[in-house]
């Protein structure tokens, strides 16, 4: 089969890139979606506070998904469910499977690539102890509460304050469960103040900051864990264990960007965002191949995935239309001073609409300070921020003129004193 | 007089804000902001919040539907109103937007579907 | 009343059954876990030894050099994937050099085949990632690797489709003794057996005891282990390993038949025989242990870390008699356990003959069996072959190793399958590849329920205990 555009994920980034190509004039677009329904994640985030930004109201996942599946029905977008992408090369050839077509080989034009993130594990933790039921992460957690509608346990230990551990740690409160504490590695949470505040402070539940898990406990079903202090060194110190009971160990403790598929296909791949390098259009280091969303770098908010894979779309559109030019004058754009990274990092300025946004996170907790652009010593552009924290993402926008004039050379993006 | 501690979620900054009550009056310190005041104050007066969770559904292409309050409820009665929710079985279809429950616990205040349970 | 009770369903017991499956004796397994290879099987390091280690004149020498040879024919007979990757064991100095020479010579009178000694030079031309400071290695071709779960399970399916019966969840509580036979008191009742064989590996002493035979002790010695992401499984080509130390092989670095790379172990005394708990220290000091061998070792592939129990006896060597007349024990069988697997099953069946059972061979043994096939590991054709039996197989449940439903739902139906979510894993790796289970274990949990006919909530992660859902929200 050959199509135009190939998108492989159906979550919010897949349909929202969707949604743009059809505007932006693209007949043929497929939508490959590994579960038995679109939306991806939001399904089974049905806490609000999705949309703030994009819709100015507050959704929750499953409404927030809502909007684009009802957009995608509406332009007779087709999508495949329940259908595993198992392959993809660098000539845009893309092997799936799904129970109903079997084996399926597309010839694409362009391929969007929106597969999304998926979560680290104690393996990747190295946790030591034993390996009971009862040890799961809070993503596998939230599927069964949320979705199936099975408890995971009674009494519940959370690692990471990340969103995920914050939000399940409420909604297993809400449904009986005694959650005995968050313990976070870090000396500040990689979470929301809201979530803080609303789902640990407003049920009483401790934040121990600058802990970690070190030993797991119980033979068949987990029985407790050792929890101890760590240093700043975020080593544990010896002589600070201590014991809690529970049978529920949540962990929520990073994201991965899930790119065996680009990887495969030989897209080059960012060290530090463990995601696909991308251009001011979303497009990776191989031509037509385009990605967006958390597949790219995790994202703080659904709204910022949703304004990075209207480019995407836009760009595949593009790209399919012959329009998308092609340039030796590009400028690099790197983080640098306390940025770790930033997306885009290769701008064609000719590509550029009217701006471009650039995402970027930060290697620590600042306060007072500058986020600012800059060209060599000179400063194209800056926005004083009172504080800024490696769970938040920040972007600053950068006008297609000033990019014109810059044309090629390299941007570099820094934290600077007040 | 009363003292209470709390941290402003308007922002990341996350204020410290420390409010002092009297009677009537209530004042408000530690934030940076206007909004800082007017959280802390409704903080005290009327805490408010949604509550979101799931339903079961019968007869449907699943097992559960997600549901929210349509707006926030008082903060006191989070677990009366899961109690209701948690009584409550749907027969399917249900659409969003579809009311499970009227008026929960005489607040004024919907309970709604927050995704959709096809028939099968 | 049956012929012959084997107690344990672990490498040695399933060896066993096979073997004894061949003749026209009515055979039972009894296992207290809920699965085949849930004790030392479980997590070992996975070598099929050349047989340089053992001092002459053992039976760990005798039977690993034997059963070194037979494990291509068995391994192509069981249809279980097995890689003679070479072992490497490397020296440091002149010193440990010395050492290594002295392998060499037992390997010899060991009568293993295929040994030499390289210098540094060629050490690093077959392993370019080897660590600059070793000066060169013992290099034995005949080593090997083989999954010690995906064998044992394999052993037990031939023993099965033969006739064998196995009973799990049965433990072993007391033996009595009658004129000619044995009352094995269980956890499930009383099973009567005329002759039993001992093959309860970490408890191996205890059954010794029931049966009256003279008293060895298992010390149970624990190996941390850190397994790494299939990226990372053409770090090296053969399994390498330090000079040994009293205390056992030391750390290995080596890739696994899976095409991952494994880490350890290292050796603690611990004190009770289930501890499979790994600790701070104890992967700390597997991974700089294997950093001391290996260059190079990408740490953030570690996908996920584990922890096995050795069997070790008392009395240095395996233990593998008559503790009493009608009675066999195959005790202690550490490493070279594994390799030594099919060697001790031939030599348990030698003692029951010399206790009085007779063996006729049967005329219609299938010795064949046909792996489960993953839809993965099939070329197109037979996967649209399989696709046309069952749909399922078009819906990928494990993301990471691209299990599907189809094969999940093969793994229950087969003989001796799958019952828990850790049975699914060790029979289909579903679970096992990068993101350790977190998108497919629900999934995987609902299959079970549904193919078994019970609710999730009564689905098992491993053993008895491991409920994985705690109730209904709704």
């Amino acid at each position: 089969m050959e199509r135009e555009i190939v998108i492989i994920g159906g979550g919010p980034a897949g349909l929202a890139a969707a949604v743009e190509a059809r505007k932006n004039g693209i007949e043929d677009i497929l939508i490959l979606e590994r579960d038995k329904s679109l939306g991806g994640i939001l399904q089974q985030c049905i806490h609000n506070g999705f949309g703030l930004h994009i819709f100015g109201e507050q959704l929750t996942g499953p409404e927030y998904a809502d909007r684009f599946i009802k957009e995608v029905e509406k332009l007779n977008i087709e999508y495949k469910l329940d259908t595993m992408v198992l392959h993809i090369s660098s000539d845009k050839t893309i092997q799936a499977i799904n129970p109903e077509d079997g084996i399926i080989n597309i010839k694409a034009k362009a391929i969007i690539l929106a597969m999304g993130c998926r979560e680290r594990t104690r393996g990747a933790l190295n946790i030591p102890g034993t390996r009971p039921a009862g040890v799961l992460t809070a993503g596998a957690a939230q599927r069964f509460v949320n979705i199936e509608g099975h408890m995971v346990g009674k009494k519940v230990v959370i690692l990471g304050s990340g969103d995920i551990g914050l939000i399940m740690a409420r909604r297993m409160t809400l449904e009986g469960a005694k959650v005995e504490m968050v313990v976070e590695l870090m000396p500040y949470s990689t979470g929301l103040k809201r979530n803080i505040v609303q789902c640990l402070d407003d049920f009483n539940i401790p934040l121990l900051f600058s802990h970690t898990v070190v030993r797991i406990h119980g033979k068949e079903r987990l029985e407790g864990v050792t929890i101890a202090k760590v240093g700043d060194d975020r080593k544990p110190i010896p002589g600070t264990e201590r014991f809690v009971e529970c049978d529920t160990l949540l962990l929520s403790v990073g994201l991965i960007p899930e790119n065996e598929l680009s990887r495969e296909a030989g897209v080059k791949i960012n060290d530090i965002t463990s995601g696909p390098v991308v251009d001011e259009s979303m497009q990776t280091s191989i031509d037509g191949i385009f990605a967006c969303g958390n597949v790219v770098h995790v994202h703080d908010l659904v709204d910022f995935v949703t304004e990075e894979s209207r480019l995407a779309g836009r760009g595949a559109a593009k790209y399919i239309k012959k329009e998308l030019k092609k340039s030796d004058e590009r400028i690099y754009a790197k983080g640098n001073g306390g940025v770790r990274y930033v997306v885009p990092c290769i701008i064609n300025s000719e590509n550029v609409d009217n701006e471009v946004n650039f995402f970027m996170r930060v290697d620590n907790v600042y306060r007072n300070v500058y986020l600012c652009a800059k060209q060599g010593d000179t400063v194209i552009t800056k926005v004083k921020k009172q504080m800024v924290s490696p769970g938040e993402m920040e972007h600053l926008k950068i006008k297609r003129e000033v990019l014109k004039q810059i044309k090629k050379g390299e941007i570099t993006f820094h934290l600077e004193e007040v | 007089m009363e003292v209470k501690k709390m941290i402003c979620i308007n922002c990341p900054l996350g204020c410290s804000l420390e409010i002092t009550i009297d009677g009537e009056e209530i004042n408000v310190s530690g934030n940076k902001c206007k909004r800082g005041r007017e959280y802390g104050i409704s903080e005290i007066k009327d805490p408010r919040r949604i509550v979101t969770s799931t339903v079961r559904v019968l007869n449907g292409d699943k097992m559960l539907v997600s549901v929210k309050t349509s707006r926030e409820i008082p903060k006191k009665l989070i677990f009366d109103v899961m109690k209701e929710i948690n009584g409550v079985k749907l027969k399917a279809p249900v659409s969003i937007g579809d009311i499970v429950i009227k008026d929960i616990l005489g607040t004024g205040v919907d309970v709604v579907a927050t995704s959709n349970a096809k028939k099968i | 009343m049956i012929d012959v009770i084997v107690i344990g369903a672990g490498i040695t017991g399933t060896a066993i059954a096979r073997e004894l499956s061949k003749y026209q004796i009515d055979v039972m397994v009894v296992e207290k876990s809920y699965d085949i290879a849930n004790g030392a099987t479980k997590a070992n390091s996975g070598i099929v030894h050349a047989g340089y280690d053992a001092k002459e004149g053992t039976l760990k020498a005798k039977l690993n050099v034997m059963g070194n040879e037979m494990y291509e024919d068995l391994c192509k007979e069981l249809d279980v994937d097995f890689i003679r990757n070479g072992s490497l064991v490397i020296a440091f100095s002149d010193e440990e050099m010395k050492h290594v020479e002295k392998l060499y010579e037992r390997g010899i009178r060991n009568g293993v085949k295929e040994l030499e000694i390289i210098d540094g030079e060629q050490l690093r031309k077959i392993e370019p990632n080897i660590s600059e400071n070793a000066v060169g290695a013992l290099h034995a071709k005949t080593g090997g690797i083989v999954s010690p779960y995906e064998l044992a399970i394999a052993l037990a399916e031939i023993a099965f489709q033969n006739g064998v019966k196995f009973q799990f969840q049965t433990e072993v509580r007391n033996i009595k003794r009658r004129e000619d036979y044995f009352i094995v008191e269980t956890s499930r009742g009383n099973i009567e057996a005329k002759y039993v064989v001992n093959a309860a590996g970490l408890f191996a002493d205890e059954i010794n005891r029931m049966l009256g035979g003279k008293e060895f002790r298992i010390i149970p010695r624990k190996g941390e282990y850190c397994l790494l992401d299939k990226t990372q499984g053409k770090h090296v080509k053969n399994t390498i390993f330090q000079v040994p130390t009293s205390k056992g092989k030391g750390i290995l670095v080596s890739p696994t038949v899976h095409g991952n790379l494994l880490l350890g172990p290292n050796a603690v005394e611990i004190y009770e025989k289930d501890d499979t708990s790994t600790t701070f220290e104890g992967l700390d000091e597997v991974i700089k242990g294997a950093q001391r061998s290996v260059r190079n070792i990408n740490l953030r592939d570690v996908i996920t870390s584990f922890t096995g129990v050795r069997a070790t006896p008392d009395t240095g060597d395996f233990i593998i008699n008559s503790p009493s007349k009608g009675a066999v024990n195959a005790a202690g069988i550490e490493s070279p356990g594994l390799t030594s697997a099919p060697a001790v099953a031939l030599m348990v069946l030698d003692l029951l003959r010399e206790q009085g059972l007779i063996l006729n061979k049967k005329e219609n043994f299938n010795p064949k069996r046909v792996k489960p096939r993953r839809f993965i590991d099939m070329n197109q054709e037979e996967k649209e072959q399989a696709l046309k039996e069952n749909k399922l197989y078009g819906r990928v449940i494990c993301r990471c190793e691209h299990i599907t439903e189809g094969d999940i739902i093969n793994a229950i139906y087969r003989p001796l399958g799958a019952r828990t979510v850790d049975g699914v894993k060790k029979r289909l790796r579903a679970g096992m590849g990068r993101c350790q289970g977190g998108f497919c274990m629900p999934r995987v949990v609902e299959i079970l329920a549904r193919e078994l006919k019970v609710e999730p909530e009564e689905i098992l992660k491993a053993g008895e205990g491991s409920k994985i859902l705690t109730g209904r929200t709704k």
